[in-house]
């Protein structure tokens, strides 16, 4: 039991570190990587594409693709030493993501050749970029419950509806989007999956105000929006089952979110925060609870571990790796809360003027979205109960009835 | 990244399991609790057949040589049973201490009869007031004072008690079948492991390594037990939960398994992943014990205070989720209760090791 690399591990970490010396610039100590946070940018947007192109010039793009689409054939341990590595530097953020991890290999697994042709490419290399189009107002954790309809015309689908939380529609080139092509088929039966150019007619971006004040996704409206057949993935009917591909890979995509307030950051509050004269950390309650966060804390990275051990041994991440984020995330929250409660009456203060810059409010603010994103807390239990656990589903009402006929409450 | 038990280890682990299927099935345990008995001699006798005392006892000193890895799989393996015996307080309290702080002399004189399975032995500690202060004292090769409760301590033929000297503090080695300690087997809320209250009158021994050993190895040892105490516990609680997992697939109410229903789904999805990140903290501690590596106090407090909640939380678990039935003598469920609070409190509760952790991480950053 060590945490070493092997040898194999270790020779490919001094190859990443060598180039990313060479062409990046090494972070501070405890300098942050630049997130999104909601900063859309065409400065930012035009960095990443730069940096996205370096890499793939050099073969450090999407390494884990196959080489036949420009990657490398990595293995996860590979990847996962890659962003290691990558983190340590100044780079851009990766607005590529979601087009990388989840869409580019859902067109491997189900796309016509004539798709991987035109399209892994310019994703690789970050000439384009995608969008994930599958929420809707009414289809979010019920994301089979989705309304956007496509109808046939000619060689042409006309899809008409809204989806939401998409991130990057501004800047996407591409989005792939889930719609509903047969009302009269039970929910699951009736969804063909389409890749559709974000600068058609008919589309409208309009970004989402959150509660924290941040834009980071955006609702998108389609009238009349015109797709052709041969953007199609998988067969009329069965984009259910593509999806599945790309829900399985945005599990292994999404993590409990990097960046924000730790434990550390934590401890710093409560040392330098004065109870009484005291500093905070001498109450032996709030000694008792800070012991709390460490301790769950660094389950979840000595959890992270375990996970990159079975990795490394060749096995591949499961429906386990979801403890990531529902570990992770209401964490984040109990810690700003608990760090709010230490500030006293400073914890009201959204101002530069409260402790660590008002650090833990804006975590405490933007938290709740970690809790719903990419799979809700209720969801992630779902997953776990019934995939890791063999727990039975529930009763399901909504099988083998025809889509336009399950209740749907109260329409506005 | 190597995080994770080797292979020979595994089957270390899948022999280990097989073993106690066999000789400690519940019904063991539950046999213990009722009887008079304070543990059971033949499994104890079995396990010393297997030579589990000397798992991580130098091949020199009698034993097989192992590390401490290993000895955390048994561990696991003995709290999965709620093996019946005093295996924690012989191995990882006193024949660690033995190792870590023993003469010569003394580890040649104790740990071949340990290894063997011959000699029980335990760490007399806390006394009764239990206000922190040690009274219980040393001079002129003679112990005075009361220590209570003491795991173990009725059936204990050595114990490594804890005593001042003037202003310095040690653990004194005092072979226990003398006239000069007094014995009493106290009611434990876990009757399949056993508590003690020890009277010394002036009873004969011997500063274990020599001299007073000093309170940084004291606590060296509490830590070193507390990683291993873990892994009982973790046993403990993943055993529980795979028990219940199976009556709420089998349980059928309201027209379906029980196990289908969220209310219960939810709280088992939460229940694993606090075993899992117990289990996690668990092996961060196996680590820094097996490497002798200065994380060990802080890894030795997260391991203990992770796998403590874990197994309070199984054990409450398995309780509710079994309805009435789990409220009965009969059923097992209570046997996992009463040790996850034995195991919980023998080495201090999660609020000490709470503490002990803040304050420890304190001190690194000073």
């Amino acid at each position: 039991m060590d945490f070493n690399d092997t040898s194999e591990e270790a020779a490919f970490r001094a190859e990443a570190r060598a180039w990313l010396e060479a062409n990046a610039e090494r972070l501070a100590p405890g300098e942050q990587p630049s997130g999104l946070e909601g900063r859309f940018d065409p400065e930012m947007v035009q960095k990443a594409k730069e940096w996205q192109r370096k890499k793939a010039d050099a073969g450090w793009a999407c390494i884990t693709w196959p080489k036949e689409y420009g990657g490398r054939g990595a293995s996860p341990i590979q990847a996962v030493i890659w962003n290691q590595e990558e983190s340590r530097f100044k780079t851009p953020p990766n607005i590529f993501a979601i087009g990388q991890g989840m869409l580019g290999p859902t067109i491997m697994v189900h796309g016509t050749d004539e798709q991987k042709r035109r399209y892994l490419r310019p994703m690789l290399r970050g000439e384009e970029i995608w969008c994930q189009l599958f929420s809707e107002p009414a289809a979010g954790s019920d994301l089979a419950g989705l309304r956007t309809t496509a109808v046939r015309d000619g060689d042409d689908w006309i899809i008409n509806g809204q989806k939401i939380w998409t991130t990057g529609a501004q800047y996407s080139k591409w989005g792939m989007i889930l719609t509903r092509t047969d009302p009269n088929a039970e929910k699951h039966r009736g969804i063909t999956y389409f890749i559709v150019d974000m600068e058609s007619p008919g589309i409208e971006i309009r970004p989402i105000k959150q509660m924290n004040g941040m834009s980071s996704f955006n609702e998108v409206f389609f009238t009349d929006v015109r797709v052709p057949d041969k953007n199609r993935v998988g067969d009329v009917n069965d984009g259910w089952r593509c999806a599945l591909t790309t829900l399985m890979n945005e599990r292994h995509a999404i993590g409990a979110g990097s960046g924000g307030p730790d434990v550390r950051d934590l401890f710093f509050l409560a040392r330098s925060v004065l109870w009484n004269g005291k500093p905070a950390i001498r109450d032996s309650g709030v000694r008792q609870r800070l012991a709390e966060f460490y301790v769950r804390a660094k389950g979840l990275q000595y959890t992270s571990y375990r996970t990159q051990t079975a990795l490394s041994r060749g096995q591949t991440p499961g429906p386990e790796s979801s403890i990531g984020k529902l570990v992770g995330a209401p964490l984040r929250q109990e810690m700003a809360a608990f760090a709010i409660e230490l500030q006293g009456a400073a914890g009201a203060l959204l101002d530069p003027s409260a402790p660590q810059e008002a650090l833990w409010q804006m975590a405490y603010l933007g938290s709740p979205g970690l809790r719903l994103a990419g799979g809700t807390d209720e969801i992630l239990r779902n997953i776990i109960a019934e995939r890791v656990l063999g727990l039975p589903p529930e009763v399901r009402v909504d099988k083998e009835v025809p889509f336009k006929d399950l209740p749907t409450g109260p329409r506005s | 990244m190597n995080f994770d038990f080797s292979d020979d280890q595994k089957m270390l682990r899948e022999n280990a399991r097989a073993f106690l299927s066999k000789e400690s099935p519940l019904t063991l345990c539950r046999q213990v609790l009722e009887s008079d008995a304070s543990y059971s001699q033949s499994l104890w006798q079995a396990v010393a057949g297997q030579g589990w005392q000397g798992t991580a006892i130098p091949e020199t000193y009698g034993g097989a040589g192992f590390g401490r890895l290993d000895l955390a799989v048994l561990a696991e393996e003995l709290g999965r049973a709620l093996a019946p015996i005093p295996f924690s307080s012989t191995v990882y309290l006193a024949a660690e201490a033995l190792l870590v702080a023993g003469t010569e002399e003394q580890k040649k004189r104790y740990l071949p009869p340990v290894a063997r399975g011959e000699c029980i032995a335990t760490v007399a500690h806390g006394e009764a007031g239990a206000d922190g202060a040690l009274r219980t004292s040393f001079t002129k090769g003679r112990v005075r004072g009361q220590k209570a409760p003491v795991p173990d301590g009725d059936v204990a033929d050595i114990a490594l008690v804890s005593a001042k000297s003037g202003r310095e503090v040690g653990l004194v080695i005092v072979e226990l079948a003398v006239p000069e300690v007094t014995r009493q087997k106290l009611q434990s809320i876990d009757p399949s492991r056993s508590l003690a209250s020890l009277s010394f009158q002036r009873a004969p021994g011997e500063w274990l390594g020599g001299r007073p050993c000093g309170w940084q190895t004291i606590e060296h040892i509490f830590d070193r037990a507390a990683v291993l105490y873990a892994f009982e516990q973790l046993g403990g609680a993943q055993r529980a939960f795979e028990i219940t997992r199976e009556y709420l697939l089998h349980r059928y109410a309201f027209g379906r398994p029980i196990g289908s229903f969220q209310a219960l789904k939810h709280r088992m999805a939460d229940w694993y992943v606090e075993l899992e990140l117990a289990r996690s903290n668990c092996y961060y501690g196996a680590w820094a014990l097996s490497n002798e590596a200065p994380e060990l106090p802080v890894a030795a407090c997260g391991a203990r205070v992770s796998a403590a909640a874990a197994f309070e939380l199984a054990s409450k678990e398995m309780i509710q989720m079994h309805g009435g039935m789990g409220f009965t003598w009969e059923h097992d469920a209570h046997l996992f209760y009463r040790r996850a609070r034995w195991l919980g409190s023998v080495l201090g509760s999660a609020p000490l090791w709470r503490e002990k952790l803040v304050a420890r991480l304190e001190a690194q950053q000073a």
